[in-house]
């Protein structure tokens, strides 16, 4: 069984139907990779992975049981699936380590004390042990996004969302964010991540998925998948980007 | 004949002034306090996924901001009583004070709470934090940050507003001065004192808001 699956998923905003019927199984250990055009619906998708967008129609089953949109449902989903965004949004008038601290303590009780060494820990994963005082604004883009890293990690999801977390950032500072990104994938963690970093999908990933007009349009292996593209889609996605 | 002046004619009735001074400010800290309270949880009501509450709200805000202070006075003083609510003058101040207050400050909060990065919650949301954990923890306080300034004007213009109070004889301010006046004919000196009090009592009040503001949203590390 998966860890997460989904099935026929559809979404729409107002006339604008962005998910048509999406199937798809997240296993776990699993890195994958969701790859389109802007508009093709693979943020949508990975933003109803965590219900932050709520589906029309369909299911999403984490660990077995069936997610509703009450708000239960809603965090117990989110406190197996971490989401790591664009732009950071790491609470400004926290320290990093505030930041990393605090959903562990309000949302999970732990004592103070746990919730800092969890938070040091992940700090130090994301190497940022001597960032863990500096607020939001005292840190690079690139530095923040890895506390907003340390911040998911530390509730301990099962599957951690990741929304273009590059995009964002100056060129100098890309690599320091998917270095980390790439030592989660190589220590088990289950991943899910929306990018346009082709290179880094197809080194990373286990599985590309390609979307087109709200449908998964080709999946598989990413050396596959990028070495020969079934669609004419897909193709000349590939090929304009090389 | 010209008029002759005698500031000396106030200075045997300094007591009753100085009553008046303590009296303002003590219905505009309570005013202040409950007042902010008030509009603090009336944004938060205003964001509420439920309409009707939404809406209740909104008729509060629109009515106490489209409507006279002294009007909303005489309603709850003179008014009330008729629905077997009978309240002394400083209840009816002070009641009049937070409604008003209230009012205006749950706009203000409610521009601050809008202010905050939607990414934020979405943020504090994928950490499996609640609607109101959320907005306690990760929202109120950068949202009061941005509009302090804009509230503190607000409760500056409460407490010069509280000299309305004195038409249902609440012993403040200008309670005092309208007394004085009464006694002694000296209206030019009395209210050119008053006055004076009035501008001191305001910049006092505008550092003390400073300087709270300043303490509430100074970067202090909780670890």
């Amino acid at each position: 069984m998966s860890l997460v699956e989904l099935h026929a998923i559809h979404k729409s905003f107002g006339e604008l139907q962005v998910l048509k019927g999406i199937n798809l199984s997240i296993d776990e250990g699993q890195v994958i990779a969701l790859i389109g055009k802007s508009g093709s619906g693979k943020s949508t998708l990975l933003r109803t992975i965590n219900g932050l967008e709520v589906i029309d129609d369909g299911a999403i089953i984490v660990d077995g049981k069936k997610i509703s949109d009450r708000d239960a449902d809603l965090l117990g989903l989110r406190l197996q699936v971490g989401m790591v965004f664009q732009q950071f949004n790491l609470f400004p008038h926290y320290t990093a380590l505030e930041n990393v601290m605090l959903s562990p303590q309000v949302v999970k009780k732990q004592s103070k004390a746990d919730a800092r060494k969890v938070a040091e820990e992940m700090l130090i994963k994301v190497g940022l042990a001597d960032k863990m005082m500096h607020y939001p604004d005292q840190l690079s883009g690139g530095q923040q996004q890895r506390v907003a890293i340390a911040r998911a990690l530390a509730m301990k999801p099962k599957v951690l969302l990741c929304d273009e977390v590059t995009s964002a950032l100056d060129p100098e500072l890309v690599n320091e964010v998917l270095a980390v990104v790439r030592q989660l994938a190589e220590e088990g963690m289950t991943l899910v991540m929306v990018t346009h970093e082709m290179r880094f999908a197809r080194e990373v990933c286990d599985k590309l998925v390609f979307m087109h007009q709200g449908r998964i349009h080709e999946t598989g292996d990413p050396e596959e998948v990028f070495a020969s593209p079934k669609t004419p889609e897909l193709s000349s996605f590939v090929g304009g980007l090389a | 004949m010209a008029y002759k002046f005698d500031f000396g004619a106030i200075v045997p009735h300094w007591e009753l002034l100085l009553d008046g001074v303590i009296l303002t400010t003590e219905l505009t800290v309570i005013g202040a306090v409950v007042g902010v309270g008030l509009g603090i949880m009336g944004a938060w009501a205003r964001a509420s996924r439920t309409p009707v509450i939404s809406q209740i709200v909104g008729v509060y805000v629109e009515l106490i901001r489209n409507t006279p202070f002294l009007i909303q006075l005489f309603f709850i003083f003179f008014g009330l009583p008729a629905l077997g609510v009978k309240l002394t003058e400083l209840q009816a101040a002070v009641l009049a004070m937070i409604v008003n207050l209230g009012a205006y400050s749950t706009e203000i909060v409610r521009a601050g709470i809008q202010a905050v990065p939607h990414g934020q919650i979405e943020a504090a949301q994928s950490l499996a934090m609640s609607r109101l954990q959320i907005f306690r923890y990760v929202i109120i306080l950068p949202a009061l940050q941005k509009i302090w300034p804009a509230l503190s004007s607000q409760i500056v213009i409460v407490m010069l507003g509280s000299s309305v109070c004195s038409q249902i004889a609440a012993e403040e301010l200008t309670f005092g001065a309208n007394y004085i006046q009464a006694l002694n004919f000296r209206a030019f000196e009395v209210y050119f004192i008053v006055t004076g009090i009035y501008l001191v009592m305001s910049i006092l009040l505008r550092m003390v808001l400073k300087v709270l503001g300043n303490y509430l949203f100074e970067r202090r590390r909780h670890v």
